[in-house]
């Protein structure tokens, strides 16, 4: 059996497809322990982990809670208000002080790129990238490749689209990165204003217009627009948004019959996505978010459960 | 006290020639100079530097550096800023002015003066803010100023948004023969970005700064040159298309100059991966084409001049997010090592590659410097261009260590500096004083 040899997860980028598939298959083991009526295992019983969320977040953050608390680790959770983050400390200053207490696990969510790989080798706990600015968010792609797979039984030769805010978007930067080395074909899709220059140079296709790029397609990506963005002139205000880039009724009739409908939350109900669509049969949303437990509790073994290079039964 | 320096290769980077040399130094000024083995001793006091087989070229001009003093002197002050200068192989530097506070009065110039003058190593040349505060709103005292000792006028760092004001300052700026150096750098544009916008930022999900925020401001400056006459020196090049509109500008007569860095032809954008601070700079590391351009731009003389824009910072100010982290790196202990590459790659002869970085600068200013001739002030530096090494943080003289160029090899290096005809850098009497 083939090993997870990291001591960090700081993005999609170093994970082999080998690395995937071992994330993949462990997840399917937790959300079984999930779906039982005594949701713990005594797997990871001594080993402490710190959610340190620099940025505000409901559904990582619970995700991670639960995935640890099912595997019996102790945890506690930091956020920047009422730490010493609001007291000027720096990064690696609050997560020496961390280091410090010896945790096993760091899960870092920040809004700057790359603060995990400036912690990474400061400390000797393991660091997970919960979010990272507008760069990553491995376990978010990790946790959508696990419902994709669930849904449609392979990620091979799979055609799925991705519409909205790409260029500030750490969801798509690691779903385009898993996607492609699990072997599917990525189209990209929202105004010019966020698309990323050169977004070609990522192995995707460019379709503006999304009622083109969602044709033949088996999975629909929709992301989040931030509404804060209209100030820095990307769209001129939300209800040009949803009538040009908007995904409703109307505009998936071009779509795969079954294709797929994801979104990683939280929904701009009738901005990025219609009522009808969120809540309709092809959503897999809640799906997602009932993975993420399981894909998190998975990496959470991976990382510091037992050893490095055995892998559970 | 005679200074005899024998059997070196001296560099004219105005007739172009490299000739196998003595030179005599005599009260701070070359008294001669002439073919090796043909000065006979007439007793006397006399000091003998060996120079053979090495290169004897003037003493460098920075005419870009950030001394941060006043305001940051925990991250140089003008005695380390002079050391680090002395040890590359300058002598002569020209500070920008934001230090704190700026230097847009009299009394900053004459501070910044005093202190040089105190550190006793090489030439500082201030220049002074454009606007007051160099806030961008009103001119600067240019006349008290230049009385005061600066040379040129740059709100470096900043950007003269206001282009009635800009054309104000060049028209000004003539009368009291100041250059204007201007940062070009439509903020706009560059809003929030950390580094150059194309491929890798793309790819690491940092937010990019387009070369069109460059290339725009360097287009207006061009603007203005051909609507008043008057010089404008463009800081800091970085985009093939900011070479190109300078190049149609001097093909139109316009008086135009520019610099360009040494990291500007030396690395690009993917230096950043990793999210290396020592790589965050303002303008940014370009793409390989940019590189490439800049190349060109040198080789053709586009490009007047090589300056650093040696901008310290601590870890402070760099051990950070990369976002968050400070723009900026070192550079007067690697510019006469990464220039020389570009000899070795057959860009540059090694005059011109000396003339960038001595008598263009110096011309630029309009100081009298620059040159190794009889009569000439005696500032000079012998070089070994063959030396190679690995850049150690042990090794930097700056108070700063924030360079990119740590741990990788350069090659060639500064063996001695005479500046005014007092030798102020020695590598290797530094090794003795080290028994």
């Amino acid at each position: 059996m083939k090993g997870f040899n990291h001591k960090d997860l700081l993005g999609m980028e170093q994970l082999s497809v080998s690395d995937i598939e071992l994330v993949l298959d462990t997840a399917e083991s937790m959300k079984e322990v999930s779906q039982r009526d005594i949701k713990k295992v005594p797997t990871l019983r001594g080993k402490s982990i710190v959610n340190f969320f620099y940025e505000p977040s409901t559904r990582t953050r619970a995700s991670f809670e639960l995935a640890a608390k099912r595997l019996s680790a102790d945890t506690i959770s930091l956020s920047s208000s009422g730490s010493s983050m609001t007291k000027g400390e720096t990064l690696i200053d609050t997560a020496k002080n961390l280091q410090a207490m010896n945790p096993d696990l760091i899960v870092l969510r920040h809004s700057s790129s790359g603060a995990p790989h400036l912690l990474a080798p400061e400390v000797k706990a393991g660091i997970i990238n919960a979010g990272d600015g507008t760069n990553e968010h491995p376990t978010q792609a990790l946790l959508d490749l696990f419902t994709i797979r669930e849904k449609k039984g392979r990620l091979q030769g799979l055609k799925v689209a991705i519409i909205g805010d790409i260029k500030h978007s750490r969801v798509a930067r690691s779903n385009i990165i898993g996607l492609k080395k699990m072997g599917a074909e990525v189209t990209i899709s929202g105004p010019p204003t966020m698309i990323p220059m050169k977004a070609e140079s990522l192995g995707v296709n460019v379709v503006n217009n999304p009622a083109e790029a969602i044709k033949d397609r088996d999975v629909i990506m929709v992301l989040r627009i931030q509404l804060e963005r209209q100030s820095k002139l990307l769209f001129p205000n939300v209800r040009e948004y949803s009538t040009y880039f908007g995904i409703n009724k109307e505009v998936l009739r071009n779509a795969k019959e079954d294709a797929i409908i994801m979104h990683p939350g939280p929904i701009n109900r009738g901005v990025e996505l219609a009522s009808d669509v969120a809540d309709g049969p092809f959503s897999v949303i809640l799906d997602q978010v009932t993975n993420g437990v399981a894909v998190r509790m998975a990496l959470l073994y991976l990382l510091i459960g037992g050893h490095k290079s055995d892998v559970m039964d | 006290m005679t200074l005899w320096i024998r059997g070196g290769d001296l560099v004219d980077p105005i007739k172009g020639l490299v000739e196998n040399q003595d030179i005599i130094i005599e009260d701070g000024r070359v008294s001669k100079i002439l073919p090796s083995g043909e000065f006979t001793e007439k007793g006397g006091r006399i000091s003998i530097i060996d120079a053979s087989g090495r290169l004897i070229i003037p003493g460098m001009i920075d005419m870009h550096v950030h001394l941060r003093e006043p305001g940051y002197e925990y991250k140089e002050t003008i005695e380390t800023g002079s050391l680090a200068g002395v040890a590359g192989g300058f002598t002569g530097v020209a500070c920008m002015p934001n230090t704190d506070p700026a230097n847009d009065n009299v009394s900053v110039t004459e501070f910044i003066l005093k202190q040089a003058d105190k550190a006793g190593k090489l030439k500082v040349y201030p220049i002074a803010a454009i606007t007051k505060g160099r806030k961008g709103e009103s001119l600067t005292e240019f006349g008290d100023l230049k009385k005061a000792g600066a040379i040129g006028v740059s709100d470096d760092g900043s950007p003269v948004i206001n282009s009635e004001l800009m054309r104000r300052a060049v028209e000004y700026a003539r009368y009291h023969d100041l250059i204007v150096i201007s940062h070009c750098e439509d903020m706009h544009l560059s809003e929030g970005g950390v580094m150059h916008e194309g491929l890798i930022s793309t790819k690491i999900g940092l937010k990019g700064t387009p070369s069109a925020s460059e290339e725009i401001m360097v287009e207006r400056e061009i603007s203005l040159a051909r609507l008043t006459g008057c010089p404008v020196h463009i800081a800091h090049v970085s985009t093939a298309g900011s070479v190109n509109a300078i190049r149609r500008a001097k093909e139109d007569g316009l008086p135009v100059t520019a610099e360009t860095a040494p990291h500007y032809f030396s690395l690009d954008h993917a230096e950043v991966m990793g999210y290396n601070t020592n790589a965050k700079i303002n303008p940014p590391l370009r793409s390989p084409e940019d590189v490439y351009a800049i190349k060109r731009g040198l080789a053709e003389d586009v490009i007047d001049v090589i300056a650093t824009d040696h901008a310290p910072h601590s870890l402070l100010e760099k051990n950070l997010e990369f976002d968050k982290a400070a723009f900026g790196i070192i550079g007067l202990e690697t510019a006469l090592p990464l220039t020389l590459a570009l000899v070795r790659e057959g860009i540059l002869t090694i005059q011109s590659a000396v003339r960038k970085l001595t008598y263009s600068p110096a011309s630029i200013l309009r100081i009298n410097r620059g040159v190794v001739q009889e009569g000439s002030i005696a500032d000079l530096a012998v070089i070994d261009p063959e030396f190679e090494y690995t850049l150690k943080e042990e090794d930097i003289m700056s108070k700063s260590k924030n360079t990119p160029f740590i741990g990788k090899r350069l090659k060639g290096r500064n063996i001695l500096t005479i500046a005014e005809g007092q030798i102020v850098w020695s590598r290797d009497s530094k090794h003795i004083g080290c028994r």
